[in-house]
């Protein structure tokens, strides 16, 4: 057992037992208080400074080439807690020569921002790096149908990040040199 | 009497009370301006009418100091959905707030707020009625005041406001004892003998030609002041109201125009305790301790003499609302215990030093 | 069945423990029965295709007790206890048959060592592309690759580029860069489905999976070998790129398209299906179905399909529909045609409408061309349900007898079909419709469901639960896997709700529940005596076929089936 120390009280003098001193004091820690700065951020107008890393809302990026980077592989469906992900796969159209060797796509994308917690499970999943949690943090709309993101708007607000591995385009190189294939 | 006689009271009355009420707005205002420097925020500085708002620089800087936010607190406060809970007791529930407000606009009646010399060179006060019993009719008058919150509270039939009724009722007795002791060396002091003003707020003014009674009397002023803010429910004595421990206090069952009415008569109250302060240990009108009135004859002089009171004014409202963003709160024990156990034994022996210091100089005259 | 009964077992040593096993199976299989399976990663081994050992993934070590080579005597150690001769180098376990007091050792840092060094050499040229793979969370090479794989690769060179989408069939895509040439497939095309349309062509890491110039792999089994594929290189040009199949809740069923009664897998995602795939079931048909049976829910998802009760074509309630059943079956002179592609329960509650109406009843047989295997001649799910319930007592014929004649002539005045067409049996709707009143019973709208007087919704194996029994008299129950259309009651409430109201005092059927029906079902017939639906197991229950040994069933012998000698001898 820890000793307890009870500790005494000390007694007030006369003039603090006056409460005047310290209201005065009090009086003037405000009063000075008066002629500093605000702090305020005036919001709409002046926006905070996003710190990178910020997890905002989820979006769907788009490689340097200005291509769709999300393959459908629906691991963040899978893994998105409150369930607020909705994918529709399809497959590329083999006609298509600049894409065709990436096969999949998403057809439908859907993000229901009224559900997303922002807890960026979908970005640490994502096995092409497609989704990213950027600085977007207000959202808003007047129906429940308006709140569900889908493929157009994601992109949108996703933009293009640079892409460090170049997958596909490596992969479209070597199907595209005859020393490799077959 | 011609049909005049009966009209110019009733204009002059109408004027009075637009005015006060323009001043309740503006005082909200100013708490929350104050408020917000203090905090160091912005405070209210986007509301905006149109046509005045929208002139190019001095539009702008209204809309930044909230000069339209009264407007539009006002509006709010008409145009919400009135509520009435299931539980309250309708007559009463709806009579509070009347009479919250009722009293503190019924003192202002006797409040001399500046002064004109008639014809016969004799200074008269501004008022809309001199009368000789000025401070008994205000004290009076003004406790009426704690029958709003008590009836807020009974008829909200709710447990919240039924405690901050009972605080109100305990802290407005304790305190006025202590302020009517405070107040009485002050008319002592005033009625000299020869003069025949009695207790007349306007003897009070009269006799402050010199020094101020604020430096004849400080520990009465002191006494005054505390009681003063106890009777407002202001903080650091806002025990009513106590949104910390009671929701809203008396007023937690009320909403849209009821509350505004509440909301208001906090704010006359205020602005009437201010005037009465003013009044009794700032001087009135009169410009500085120890200087004579600088107001030129006529009109103009009216006119200063009622700017000049206005001013002090506010600064006491500026004081109200200093305070109130700096201090916290008292326990209501210790609300209790500094009313009767400090402010009134120091009011009565305040009250017996300067009874026997009145008649040591007055002695000292004959 | 057919199984051979293994009686016979050895004794083996696995990892220090003994263990009894049946004598001559391999020692993948002796590790399942076992209980140590997942202990052995393997790719090319199947249990019903032939053993080829080309993947080198399911390596033991092997050791038999040392005897003199030329005394036979046990050679002891210094405890007195028999030495193990333990094989130099690991072996394959699925071409390694358990013999007595055989020693296996599944786990030994050499061991690990060599399915690490396996799994390095497939993944050199495999594309990883897991996020766009259909078999990911189903694969292989993914479960084996996370137990060992060493999560980076050492391969600095480029990787191997192959067709990313060769059509090898009408069904089937193969995706050949993720090809491990297991050759699972060449083996089912050959061994089982009898089509050799498949083989590898080039060699080293050009080896490709191809199929036999001018030839396709079309045959009606070619869906298998994606299932048994053990990467993803063969998908479903059906099922690819629609779901990950880890969404997918699966729910045991049954094939409806034959009397086989292929035990199947229905895969569903919010009330739509994806796919449907074999279960494994040795006594009916291995692991295998046909690629026809797997499309059968796409005809529930079409315009056609019934989706409210109706009266005089105007769609009703229930049970004004009901009310409407029961004026029309009290007022005499019934006619029942009944289907063999209803459950055992709604067969049993059919049988008591029809014995409480004293209705005429037929029944039709359809009849298909058998394929050998898993299609067989009999094309419905439970006829022999309906001999063991008692609706019928001979098997159908595959047109109408009596009753044609009955209802052509006006004798029957309320018709209850279930599932027929009445134009396609030859009988003219238009000229009927004065004499009869038809109340028809079906999931699909055809001429019949046009000119009903009653329509009741059935609904499709996938949305309700019962049982069918199969050509072998093996009782299967099939459960319930998507929700039915919104509002419809299954056939068994419907026809229960009838005999309800047809016997109102009496309050014939009060259960609510299929396995409330069974307790009534197991009283009453005799051949179900004392079964229990919650008893039967999942593996199907045989029957005693004995009563009815003496009928001419058409079907033909198929992979499970055989036909007795009497029906030859007819």
């Amino acid at each position: 057992m820890a000793k307890t120390k009870v500790l005494e009280r000390k007694p007030l003098t006369f003039s603090e037992k006056t409460y005047i001193p310290q209201i005065a004091s009090g009086l003037a820690a405000t009063f000075v208080n008066m002629f500093k700065k605000s702090v305020t951020l005036e919001y709409p107008e002046v926006r905070p400074v996003i710190p990178e890393n910020y997890r905002g809302v989820p979006t769907l990026v788009k490689d340097p080439k200005g291509r769709v980077k999300c393959v459908s592989c629906q691991l963040c469906e899978f893994v998105c807690p409150p369930k607020a992900i909705r994918i529709m796969p399809s497959e590329i159209n083999e006609e298509d020569s600049d894409r065709a060797h990436i096969e999949k796509e998403p057809a439908a994308f859907d993000i229901n921002m009224l559900r997303c917690i922002y807890c960026g499970l979908c970005q640490e999943v994502c096995p092409e790096e497609a989704i990213f949690l950027q600085d977007t943090f207000s959202l808003s709309g007047y129906t429940r149908e308006e709140m569900v993101f889908g493929k157009d708007k994601l992109l949108k607000l996703g933009g293009t990040l640079p892409d460090n591995h170049f997958k596909w385009d490596k992969k479209k190189q070597a199907e595209e040199n005859p020393e490799c294939h077959h | 009497m011609s049909f005049l006689d009966y009209l110019l009271p009733v204009l002059y009355a109408l004027a009075m009370v637009g005015v006060f009420m323009t001043l309740c707005a503006y005082s909200v205002l100013a708490e929350r301006k104050v408020c917000s420097l203090i905090q160091r925020r912005v405070g209210p500085n986007r509301a905006k009418i149109p046509i005045v708002g929208h002139i190019p620089i001095i539009g702008k800087i209204l809309t930044r100091l909230g000069i339209f936010h009264p407007a539009a607190d006002g509006l709010k406060f008409l145009f919400k959905e009135e509520i009435t809970p299931q539980h309250v007791r309708i007559g009463y529930y709806y009579l509070a707030p009347i009479i919250a407000l009722a009293p503190a606009l019924t003192t202002m009646v006797v409040l001399p707020f500046g002064r004109y010399i008639d014809v016969n060179g004799m200074v008269q006060p501004i008022a809309l009625a001199n009368i000789d019993v000025g401070i008994l009719f205000i004290l009076a008058v003004s406790s009426l005041g704690v029958y709003g919150i008590v009836l807020a509270g009974w008829a909200s039939n709710s447990k919240y406001p039924f405690l901050g009724a009972i605080r109100s009722t305990a802290q407005m007795i304790s305190y006025e004892l202590a302020m009517g002791l405070s107040i009485l060396p002050v008319f002592l002091w005033a009625a000299s003998p020869g003069t025949d003003y009695g207790l007349s707020l306007f003897g009070v003014v009269l006799a402050q030609q010199g020094l101020w009674l604020i430096i004849w009397q400080p520990i009465s002023a002191l006494i005054f002041l505390v009681a003063i803010f106890a009777e407002t429910n202001r903080l650091p004595f806002d025990m009513a109201e106590s949104e910390t421990d009671l929701v809203g206090g008396f007023h937690t069952e009320y909403g849209a125009f009821k509350f505004g009415l509440f909301f208001v008569a906090e704010y006359a109250h205020i602005i009437m305790g201010s005037a009465l302060f003013v009044l009794l240990f700032l001087g009135g009108w009169h410009f500085l301790p120890g200087v004579a009135d600088p107001w030129p004859d006529g009109l103009l002089g009216i006119l200063c003499s009622i700017s000049w009171f206005m001013l002090k004014i506010f600064f006491m409202i500026f004081f109200f609302i200093w305070m109130r963003w700096s201090m916290p709160r008292f326990r209501y024990d210790q609300v209790m215990h500094l009313g009767w156990k400090i402010l009134l034994p120091l009011a009565v022996a305040n009250f017996v030093f300067y009874i026997f210091l009145i008649a040591f100089i007055d002695n000292l005259n004959y | 069945m057919l199984e051979v009964q293994v009686t016979d077992t050895v004794t083996i040593n696995v990892d220090g423990e003994l263990a009894q096993v049946p004598k001559g199976v391999n020692v993948i299989e002796a590790m399942r029965v076992v209980g140590k399976e997942k202990e052995i990663p393997h790719y090319c081994y199947h249990p019903k295709l032939s053993v080829v050992g080309n993947c080198r993934m399911c390596l033991v070590e092997v050791g038999n007790p040392m005897r003199d080579r030329q005394t036979g005597e046990a050679i002891l150690d210094e405890n007195g206890i028999q030495k193990i001769g333990w094989a130099p180098k690991p072996v394959i376990a699925c071409a390694t048959n358990v013999s007595e007091g055989m020693h296996v050792r599944t786990n030994t840092p050499s061991l690990v060592d060599c399915r690490n060094g396996v799994t390095e050499f497939l993944l050199i040229n495999h594309p990883l592309d897991c996020p766009i793979c259909d078999q990911a969370g189903e694969c292989r090479l993914q479960e084996f690759s996370a137990e060992h794989g060493r999560g980076y690769s050492r391969f600095k060179e480029e990787k191997n580029v192959k067709p990313k989408r060769t059509r090898l069939g009408p069904r089937v895509t193969l995706d050949d860069e993720r090809c491990i040439l297991c050759s699972r497939c060449v083996r089912f095309s050959q061994e089982v489905a009898k089509d050799d349309v498949l083989g590898f062509v080039d060699r080293g890491t050009y080896s490709t999976l191809t199929c036999y110039p001018g030839k396709e792999l079309s045959n009606n089994y070619s869906l298998n070998t994606v299932d048994i594929c053990p990467v993803g290189a063969l998908t479903s040009t059906d099922f690819r790129f629609k779901m990950r199949v880890w969404f997918l809740k699966r729910t045991h069923s049954i094939c409806t398209e034959s009397s086989v009664g292929s035990n199947t897998e229905i895969w569903s995602r919010e009330g739509k299906i994806y796919r449907i795939t074999p279960r494994r079931n040795d006594a009916v048909n291995d692991t295998w179905m046909t690629d026809s049976g797997r499309g059968l829910f796409k005809e529930f998802e079409s315009e056609d399909r019934l989706k409210s009760y109706s009266v005089d074509q105007v769609a009703k309630s229930l049970d004004d529909a009901i009310a409407a059943t029961r004026a029309l079956l009290e007022s005499g002179s019934v006619g029942v045609i009944g289907s063999a592609h209803s459950s055992l329960e709604e067969q049993y509650l059919l049988h008591k409408i029809v014995k409480h109406t004293g209705a005429s009843y037929e029944m039709i047989q359809h009849i298909g061309e058998g394929d050998g295997l898993l299609m067989s001649e009999d094309r419905t799910p439970n006829l022999r349900g309906a001999l063991i319930t008692g609706l019928i007592n001979e098997l159908p014929e595959t047109q109408l007898g009596q009753l044609k004649g009955a209802i052509e002539s006006g004798q029957i005045k309320t018709l209850l079909v279930f599932n027929e067409d009445l134009e396609q049996l030859g009988m003219d709707l238009s000229k009927l419709k004065e004499s009869v009143q038809v109340i028809y019973f079906g999931s699909s709208k055809n001429s019949t469901s046009e000119q009903a007087k009653v329509v009741f919704p059935s609904l499709s194996v996938f949305e309700k639960e019962g049982t069918f029994v199969n050509q072998n008299f093996i009782l299967q129950k099939f459960k319930q896997a998507i929700l039915p259309p919104m509002g419809l009651m299954s056939d068994c409430g419907v026809l229960k709700a009838i005999l309800n109201e047809l016997d109102k005092e009496s309050n014939a059927v009060a259960m609510a529940t299929v396995d409330e029906l069974w307790g009534e079902i197991s009283e009453n017939v005799e051949l179900l005596k004392s079964v229990r639906w919650s008893e039967i197991p999942e593996e199907g229950l045989a029957l005693d076929a004995e009563a009815f040994a003496n009928m001419n069933f058409v079907e033909t012998e198929n992979l499970k089936y055989k036909p007795k000698l009497v029906s030859e001898t007819i």
